[in-house]
């Protein structure tokens, strides 16, 4: 007995010291310096407490897990390894396992212990199985529009929202139930299927310019149904690890969701395609726009002093990234004080422009967010936009009608010049018109981002 | 009983306001490594799932059974996001470097 006693001292003691490293973990990822150290933390957090977890006394097959243990890791080694392009996806998919595995979890634990289940732990075993089924099928359908299987236009239908609201209230009305009755075994299997049908509704009506906060959004359920998995099974560490992670999806939804000047309820109810058909209005006569050849774009950008790059989604499609450093680099090198201006909903998760551009040897220090961009643009000699779109729409500052109004931009219209590089000039993702392209000092570089770019590039190492 | 979910109650209130302020100090820089660092960590939940599969002795009641299946995949789901969420992010993190020291 007292032997017995030990053990589980030990294991509450790696318990212990791994929370206090996953709390380490994060704040270490605060800088750029010391991020790697915070995974490192991570790291031996979480080997101590798989460890600790398996003295556990009560073990008594050791092979499944051995087994399940070197399948995850096998299955995990390739999802560590994709393009940097495609962690968005990655990242649905993980929130999908991870929701999986709480899931699980919860319906093993709810038919080991029915009928006798106290209300307040029936409650929050409720609370495990919805949110995890409703991010499991949520972050699939987020994770293939993302990989482009599943269309990623917003799919919209009429009494989408009521349908989705009675889905939702349906789960909750069934936990309610089984709080009072946890007799009623028949009803689990209910609560399962419906969120996981809520799930998949609630992703369908989304475009891709919103996946950042979706992301965010499916984060911080999978958080919080592994915390709710925590009270379940009485684990603190899992309640913590739950917390924070439940804390950090929502603190992200909600810069993303202020980054579109948007509230939550907009973003899952609105569906920006319905706003877009009906704020298009007639096709006026468009205006003429000027545009310039490589040659000239180059000599522009040598005669500048301060060159301000805004990067959008459209040069990650591209692949533009690798030559966009080369000129950042042939333009640093002729004394150009080049920065780059990042949108915080630029790319498809939040921060996932930066994670491009530091793929390209750009320095970190060099990425400004939009605040510190702004504050320095009427001083820029240029302000060269490159695949991105809606985020430099001064309409958004003006236009009243325009349904992307109130959200903030990048003043790149502050610049002396603006170059915007574009396949043609059709509307952008969100469907709706610029009128940057339309001003005096604005230069059209009509072209693939990739090939233009390196035109340029040769142009000014060419020309030297 | 009533005790522990009081103190669980506790211990979530004091660790979603710790993430609070620790993830608001997160450069926007370091956002997506952020989500997919604590996707690795929220992947702790694998201790529930090795207790869940290893409690119960598959055949030898069809609820140990059911406990030990469900437990097995989702020691597999969780072990694939630590493994995953790990390596991808320190490839993420290894790639941000400042132009302060000029590599040749």
């Amino acid at each position: 007995m007292n032997n017995l006693m030990s053990m589980e001292t030990v294991i509450e003691a790696t318990y212990l010291i791994a929370t206090a490293l996953f709390i380490l973990s994060l704040k270490w990822l605060s800088s750029p310096t010391t991020a790697r150290r915070g995974v490192f933390a991570g790291e031996a957090g979480m080997v101590l407490a798989i460890a600790g977890t398996l003295l556990h006394h009560g073990i008594v097959d050791y092979k499944w897990i051995a087994i399940a243990l070197v399948l995850g890791t096998v299955i995990g080694i390739p999802l560590g390894n994709v393009q940097m392009t495609a962690v968005p996806q990655r990242t649905a998919l993980s929130h999908a396992f991870g929701a999986l595995c709480v899931t699980l979890v919860g319906t093993a634990e709810f038919y080991l212990r029915a009928p006798n289940i106290a209300p307040f732990m029936m409650a929050v075993l409720s609370m495990e199985v919805i949110l995890g089924s409703l991010t499991f099928t949520g972050s699939l359908m987020a994770a293939g529009k993302l990989q482009e299987i599943l269309p990623q236009r917003p799919i919209t239908y009429k009494g989408q929202n009521f349908v989705n609201l009675a889905l939702l209230a349906c789960a909750v009305g069934i936990g309610i139930i089984l709080v009072m009755h946890p007799d009623q075994m028949k009803l689990f299997p209910a609560m399962i299927i419906i969120p996981l049908i809520f799930g998949v509704m609630l992703v369908i009506p989304i475009g891709g310019a919103d996946m950042p906060t979706v992301i965010s959004l499916l984060n911080s359920y999978a958080g919080l149904s592994a915390a709710a998995m925590g009270f379940v099974l009485n684990s603190k560490l899992l309640i913590i690890a739950g917390a924070l992670d439940g804390s950090s999806g929502l603190i992200l939804s909600v810069i993303m969701s202020k980054a579109m000047n948007r509230s939550f309820t907009n973003v899952l109810f609105g569906g920006f395609g319905q706003i877009q058909t009906s704020g298009g209005g007639a096709a006026k006569e468009a205006p003429p726009v000027r545009s310039a050849t490589p040659e000239e774009a180059a000599a522009i950008l040598a005669a500048a002093s301060k060159v301000v790059i805004v990067p959008g989604y459209g040069m990650a499609v591209a692949q533009a990234q690798h030559k966009v450093r080369e000129m950042y680099d042939a333009l640093t090198k002729r004394g150009v004080e080049v920065t780059f201006g990042i949108h915080p909903v630029a790319g498809r998760m939040p921060g996932h422009m930066n994670v491009l551009l530091a793929e390209a040897d750009i320095p970190y220090d060099k990425l400004l967010e939009m605040d510190q961009v702004n504050g320095d643009i009427p001083q820029t000699d240029v302000a060269l936009v490159i695949g991105a779109n809606d985020v430099t729409n001064p309409a958004a500052r003006s236009d009243t009608s325009s349904p992307i109004y109130g959200m903030p931009i990048l003043d790149v219209d502050k610049a002396r010049t603006v170059m915007v590089i574009k396949r043609s000039m059709a509307a952008g993702f969100a469907g709706i018109d610029n009128p940057l392209y339309y001003l005096d000092k604005t230069l059209m570089l009509f072209g693939d981002a990739k090939n233009f770019v390196s035109s340029i590039v040769k142009d000014l190492s060419g020309g030297g | 009983m009533k005790l522990d979910l009081i103190t669980s109650l506790y211990v979530f209130m004091l660790a979603a306001f710790i993430g609070f302020e620790i993830i608001r100090r997160v450069s926007p820089l370091l956002h997506t490594p952020l989500m997919s660092l604590t996707n690795a960590l929220d992947a702790i939940a694998v201790v529930g799932a090795i207790i869940l599969a290893g409690e119960h002795k598959m055949g030898a009641s069809p609820k140990d059974s059911l406990a030990a299946v469900l437990g097995t995949i989702a020691i597999v789901a969780a072990t694939s996001n630590i493994v995953g969420g790990f390596i991808i992010t320190d490839r993420m993190l290894k790639m941000f470097k400042s132009s302060g020291p000029k590599k040749p």
